[in-house]
């Protein structure tokens, strides 16, 4: 089956900076995908070439098995994209916007999806007022229209939800959860991890223009060996034998990591030694926003993890 | 062929709603060029023999507001486009590079059309102003606006800021129509700036544009088209090869 969204070593330079240095990717059409990375680390980029705005400096990118700069029509007709900034065209009302949008994909008469369009964004007492009378969320909510206004197949939210009250942000996820079951490719960026956590199937995330994690959201919260403990002490000083495991600490409380589930013992052990008294006890499942920290840390990661191993092994 | 006009009347519809501001006030201040001009030069200058130096100017006065006009349109349309950032929905659009170069040239001749007209009409309410051939009057308004529009696209696509828009038109277009013989003719001029004149593209929209009206122009007019046409087609080119390369718009 053809995929949704084709990316093969797509490489992209401004300059000197390489902002994107051989990507390969492929989404797969019906998935809920999210593209997770800091700032910088080239998704919107990687977006912006998906959708024309920019173009590869080396690579392909084919969207629907439409390459993007050969077959461009094609490739742009089965594609909606929401911007990441808050652009609008103060000339115009919000039903003007969303049926010139509707032209230029050479749609017309497209009258009844566009109330519907309108309707599910909650934008109908807005549809004949100005752009620029709308508030921010209201503009949002325009450029989510518009990129659904041709009925893409494949659709991309670039950080959706930045900036967005609760209430707006809950009826877009609804929304476009909706679109996914009904059989629409859902590819998004976003800051939130807890929101990829609780939507996407499968992520990837980006490094400085590389993809360093690409599974589904179960396989890479799997992947994240030992735990993590939470203790709360009297008297309030962790042992000193527990200093190496430390990884935070906050008003009272002590994060524990642990290579695994055996080492609780070992903790536990420390703790009687010492005399302390355990006041609470929580242990963390590992998350997205674990899974995250760890794989952007890279490689600073695996070596503190080693030298955990071999100070904090029970002798 | 929907995606095209789309694009059309969306830009046709952009400089209509400010109309006021973008056909209304340009035919006025043209109309007191023309009142100031008449008044303190009639008496005094006559560049065609029988031709009043206040109906001389007005065929120059109108091909100049075409000319400022259509540059503005394009021009100012595509820097705000980029600036507030709303350019991208047509880049998104599945739209060729030749549609988006046609569809900003057109409604901009259309504005640069609307704009002569409306000053010629009114010229007609006070003056007595003879049209020869409308045909060649029509040919030059068009080339005139087309070759404006075409050169508003490079500018609105070059310029970042719109001091940037601003430079280009100050110091090459108000200078090109300036001094292309909005006001006189230019055998007034010394042969030197005689000479120099003829280098400017402008000259030969406004010196053919006034043939059809007076079927008397310092070049013959097959010439003179020729010779916009040739413009046209060159910043055309150039225009095309900006937008298919996407230069700083698809970076």
């Amino acid at each position: 089956m053809t995929p949704a969204i084709e990316v093969k070593q797509v490489y992209k330079c401004f300059g000197r900076l390489q902002a994107l240095g051989g990507v390969d990717l492929e989404i797969r059409v019906g998935e809920f995908f999210a593209l997770l990375g800091p700032n910088g680390a080239g998704k919107t980029t990687l977006i912006n070439i998906i959708a024309g705005l920019t173009r590869a400096s080396r690579g392909s990118v084919r969207v629907m098995g439409h390459d993007v700069v050969m077959d461009y029509r094609d490739a742009r007709r089965v594609l909606g994209v929401v911007p990441q900034e808050l652009v609008y065209d103060p000339f115009f009302t919000v039903r003007e916007t969303l049926e010139i949008q509707s032209g230029y994909y050479g749609l017309k008469n497209n009258g009844a999806w566009i109330d519907e369009i309108i309707h599910h964004l909650d934008l109908a007492d807005k549809a004949h007022v100005n752009m620029r009378a709308l508030s921010g969320g209201m503009k949002r909510r325009v450029l989510v229209a518009q990129a659904l206004v041709h009925k893409p197949p494949v659709i991309v939210l670039d950080e959706p939800t930045a900036g967005v009250d609760v209430e707006l942000r809950q009826g877009l996820w609804r929304f476009v959860k909706q679109l996914n079951r009904e059989g629409h490719t859902i590819v998004l960026t976003t800051h939130y991890l807890e929101e990829a956590e609780a939507l996407c199937s499968r992520v990837a995330m980006l490094k400085k223009g590389n993809i360093v994690a690409l599974d589904s959201i179960r396989n890479l919260v799997n992947s994240v060996t030992g735990c993590r403990v939470r203790l709360r002490l009297s008297p309030d000083v962790l042992p000193s034998t527990l200093q190496p495991l430390l990884s935070s600490a906050e008003e009272g409380y002590y994060i524990l990591a642990l290579e695994g589930y055996f080492l609780l013992e070992h903790v536990m052990e420390a703790l009687r030694a010492a005399g302390s008294q355990v006041l609470e006890m929580q242990i963390l499942q590992p998350d997205l926003e674990e899974v995250f920290i760890k794989t952007m840390a890279g490689t600073e990661i695996a070596k503190s993890a080693r030298i955990a191993e071999t100070t904090a092994l029970p002798t | 062929m929907t995606g095209f006009l789309t694009l059309l009347y969306k830009e046709l519809l952009r400089f209509w709603k400010v109309g006021f501001q973008t056909v209304f006030a340009p035919m006025v201040s043209t109309l007191l060029y023309l009142m100031i001009f008449s008044h303190v030069l009639e008496d005094h200058v006559e560049a065609y023999p029988g031709v009043a130096y206040t109906v001389f100017l007005i065929p120059g006065l109108i091909m100049m507001a075409m000319l400022q006009n259509a540059f503005a349109n394009s021009s100012s349309s595509l820097i705000q486009s980029k600036i507030t950032g709303n350019l991208v929905f047509v880049l998104l659009a599945p739209l060729s590079y030749q549609e988006i170069f046609l569809a900003y040239v057109l409604a901009s001749v259309v504005r640069g059309l609307a704009v002569g007209l409306g000053v010629y009409l009114v010229t007609l309410w006070f003056f007595d102003v003879p049209v020869t051939s409308f045909l060649w009057v029509f040919m030059f308004a068009l080339m005139g606006s087309a070759l404006l529009a075409a050169l508003g696209i490079i500018a609105g696509i070059w310029a970042e800021k719109f001091d940037q828009l601003a430079a280009f038109q100050n110091f090459i277009i108000l200078p090109l129509t300036f001094l292309s013989g909005v006001f006189y003719s230019i055998h007034s001029l010394p042969p030197f700036w005689q000479g120099l004149s003829h280098l400017n593209p402008f000259f030969y929209v406004i010196d053919g544009f006034r043939y059809g009206f007076f079927s008397a122009s310092d070049i013959s007019p097959y010439l003179s088209l020729g010779i916009v046409a040739s413009c046209f087609l060159a910043v055309s080119w150039l225009t095309l090869q900006m937008l298919k390369m996407g230069y700083k718009i698809r970076h």
